[in-house]
């Protein structure tokens, strides 16, 4: 386990963090929610959503009229500027969507690659945009080079895994943490932790709490199972800005104050699955 | 200077690097056999980069024209897939360039996102895209799989899976499937079965297509190449001969499920005994006599082989080039009394080795054999240095080694992009054997009128 500082927050830095984890983990609205509490912090955001189905945004913009970068290029050929892909969200936070082919055919890593390039060239990281954060919200299963494109040199450095104690999701979360290793001996890429999006499993906050220590990071924090995350969902809003004084909105500002503050980045140690196992045996899950 | 300087005779053993490899794309063999469809446009299902040099590739060789179309896949084709590109282009193609088919292949990329081909095309009929009798066919060519000579293969696969069919017609002909010849040699093989008296439909067919005459006049579509009748009615013949295991045999097996035509698996026929071989299978099946021309040619093959022993026996040769030629021309070679010591070929297949060795009948204990994707020309050219030979027979590709060991250098196979004669004079049958042997003869002679000390230069020889 290594630990590397980033450069300390004297001057104004923008950080690049990518959000992965288990298809249907709750990434999308985890990221949307804490996102809202960072504009509501007063940082400056971007959103990149890396997900064919193109709902990485759709909280923040109330709806999910995002224009993806990949249809505009479809569309309107390699000419574009950056208002035509990306738009202001919740507090001026800045949406876009990568977007990708329908179900089935083509090739949705190739598009994650080549709509990432072209935020770059059309200038979405320059320094005129003034972001403190970036987000990619990654589609769960990464499933080949392109949805590691994100953490590719230069891209995110820290990553945050949404997790909950259900066995397979830690079993995902054991599995992207070994491509992180991979990618952190080449680059810069760390992993800032693991947020526990609860399923309500038996003493899952000390389970995932015993597997953060195991791969030699921490759980950033606990998000309880609250149903006002669902109800602000069909609102197409976060908790946030559709009850700005409800519980969960407090729980999302815990941990955008955590990630905010955030000084642990390592490079992980996955587990064994048997060790996996006998983790989940130990606390208590098999009996 | 020579060029391969760097080359070392000590062979250290290589895992990940291949240096002049023996085999190229498989699209260009796809490309290849869809040239072979009378009024056929070849299309090549991704980035306009690799038609351009499926295209090249052909014409380099053939001296000749290579029509084909693309999907010019972008980068949105790419991630959306290539439907949208493969619509446009077949409507496109109908519509300025009227074919009778389109062969459609597909390339590393279309393949690696996995595009549907036979749902795109159905997606043309839906829209009427394709006019009324007109055809699409495809085939899957991944360039990570196989060589050339599996893109060949598939195409002509791909002919038999859309076109073969099976009527009540009465089974009077007799199907010959080249494999991956000259049009010379497709020429040649025509000739042959007609001197038989068999009625024959040979498929694919390259003759007048990359071999035409220069008259003043430009055709879009030659004259050659079979016809989509004559395809269709591959499923009513009465026996199909598949010639040379990797280009040949899927097809012909093809045929057999599909239509229940019995067909018999052969060596190309090159060289005596293979086409001893063929003649005879020929013969057998189709339970006729063979008429005194073709026994008065083969035994002119017999009087030059035999005449001229003296001056290839214990030769050392190195071939180099496509697996079914191999089988054949190494058993031609020790059937020569030649000594086919070095074979190297580009065509991955376990199947290889085992059918060189069988048919060198332990003649050439000392043969060494490179076969698959990693087999290559630095290799060939470190056992040259180690053990030299007395000639290559082989492709272009080979005359870098050839003129850094003085050795001769008998153009065979694909691709010869330096010299003409392989379109238009064959090496299959008896003829082309003689060819073969003239050409062998040649260079061997030659060399030894250039080299021998003055006292043994020899008038006659």
């Amino acid at each position: 386990m290594s630990t590397a500082a980033l450069e300390p927050k004297t001057e104004k830095t923008f950080r690049k963090v990518a959000i992965y984890g288990k298809g249907g983990i709750g990434k999308s609205t985890t990221t949307q929610n804490t996102v809202a509490a960072l504009a509501e912090m007063g940082r400056k955001v971007m959103v990149v959503g890396c997900d064919p189905k193109a709902d990485s945004t759709r909280l923040l913009l109330g709806g999910l009229a995002q224009k993806t970068v990949l249809d505009s290029l479809r569309e309107e050929g390699e000419d574009l500027e950056l208002e035509d892909i990306m738009k202001e969200g919740f507090r001026n936070t800045l949406c876009t969507e990568s977007g990708g082919p329908e179900p089935g055919v083509g090739c949705a890593g190739r598009g994650i690659i080549t709509s990432i390039n072209m935020l770059e060239q059309l200038g979405a990281y320059e320094e005129e945009q003034d972001l403190d954060y970036a987000f990619y919200d990654v589609l769960g299963d990464v499933v080949c080079g392109g949805f590691a494109m994100p953490i590719r040199e230069g891209k995110a450095q820290e990553i945050y895994i949404v997790v909950s104690g259900e066995m397979m999701a830690m079993y995902a979360a054991n599995n992207i943490c070994k491509g992180i290793v991979k990618f952190a001996e080449a680059g810069g890429v760390r992993l800032g932790g693991l947020i526990c999006n609860s399923r309500n499993v038996d003493r899952e906050a000390d389970l995932i709490n015993e597997l953060a220590r195991k791969l030699g990071t921490q759980m950033i924090h606990f998000v309880p199972r609250n149903n006002d995350v669902q109800r602000a969902e069909i609102k197409r809003q976060t908790v946030i800005d559709w009850n700005p004084e409800c519980e969960q909105a407090d729980e999302y500002r815990a941990l955008a104050k955590a990630i905010d503050e955030n000084e642990m980045f390592v490079v992980p140690t996955p587990l064994e699955i048997e060790e996996l196992e006998s983790l989940l045996i130990e606390f208590g899950m098999f009996n | 200077m020579t060029l391969l300087r760097h080359t070392f005779d000590e062979i250290k053993p290589r895992k990940a690097l291949t240096v002049n490899s023996a085999k190229t794309c498989q699209p260009v063999g796809a490309m290849y056999a869809a040239l072979g469809i009378h009024r056929c446009l070849p299309h090549s299902h991704g980035s306009q980069g690799c038609c351009s040099y499926h295209r090249s590739a052909l014409t380099r060789h053939y001296k000749e024209p290579v029509m084909a179309a693309t999907s010019s896949f972008t980068e949105g084709a790419s991630v959306f897939g290539g439907q949208a590109n493969l619509l446009k282009g077949i409507e496109t193609i109908f519509q300025v360039y009227d074919p009778d088919v389109v062969a459609v292949h597909t390339t590393c990329l279309s393949e690696t996102i996995g595009d549907d081909i036979p749902q795109i095309v159905s997606k043309c009929n839906d829209k009427g895209f394709i006019p009324e009798g007109k055809l699409v066919i495809h085939c899957n060519t991944p360039s990570y799989v196989g060589s050339h000579v599996t893109g060949f293969a598939n195409m002509v696969t791909g002919m038999v899976k859309y076109l073969s069919t099976s009527t009540e017609t009465e089974a009077t002909r007799y199907n010959v499937i080249p494999g991956w010849v000259e049009p010379s040699d497709m020429r040649e093989l025509k000739r042959l079965m007609g001197v038989l008296g068999l009625d024959t439909i040979l498929f694919p067919d390259t003759s007048d297509v990359l071999d035409c005459e220069l008259d003043g006049e430009r055709d879009f579509y030659p004259d050659g190449g079979t016809t989509i009748e004559d395809l269709r009615a591959t499923g009513d013949s009465a026996a199909t001969f598949a010639l040379g295991a990797w280009a040949s045999k899927p097809a012909g097996e093809e045929l057999e499920s599909k239509c229940g035509v019995p067909t018999k698996h052969l060596d190309l026929p090159i060289g005596l005994r293979a086409t001893d071989r063929f003649i005879d299978a020929v013969r057998t099946t189709a339970g006729i006599e063979v008429p005194t021309e073709l026994t008065k040619e083969r035994g002119r093959l017999v009087d030059v082989m035999s005449d001229m022993h003296q001056y290839l026996h214990g030769k050392r040769v190195a071939l180099v080039g496509d697996p079914d030629q191999l089988v054949a021309l190494s058993e031609f070679c020790a059937d020569l009394d030649m000594r086919p010591v070095y074979i190297v070929s580009g065509t991955p297949g376990k199947a290889f080795e085992h059918d060189v060795l069988e048919r060198l009948e332990e003649r050439i204990p000392e043969v060494k054999i490179a076969n698959g994707a990693n087999a290559d020309m630095f290799l060939l050219h470190q056992w040259i240095k180690q053990e030299p030979v007395d000639m290559i027979i082989g492709n272009t590709y080979c005359k870098y080694i050839c003129r850094d060991e003085n050795i001769p250098l008998i153009r065979h196979g694909f691709p010869i992009l330096d010299r003409v004669g392989h379109s238009l004079f064959p090496t299959v049958g008896y003829m082309g054997a003689m060819r073969l042997l003239e050409k062998i003869l040649d260079a061997v002679m030659t060399k030894q009128d250039l080299e021998s000390d003055e006292e043994k230069v020899e008038l006659v020889m």
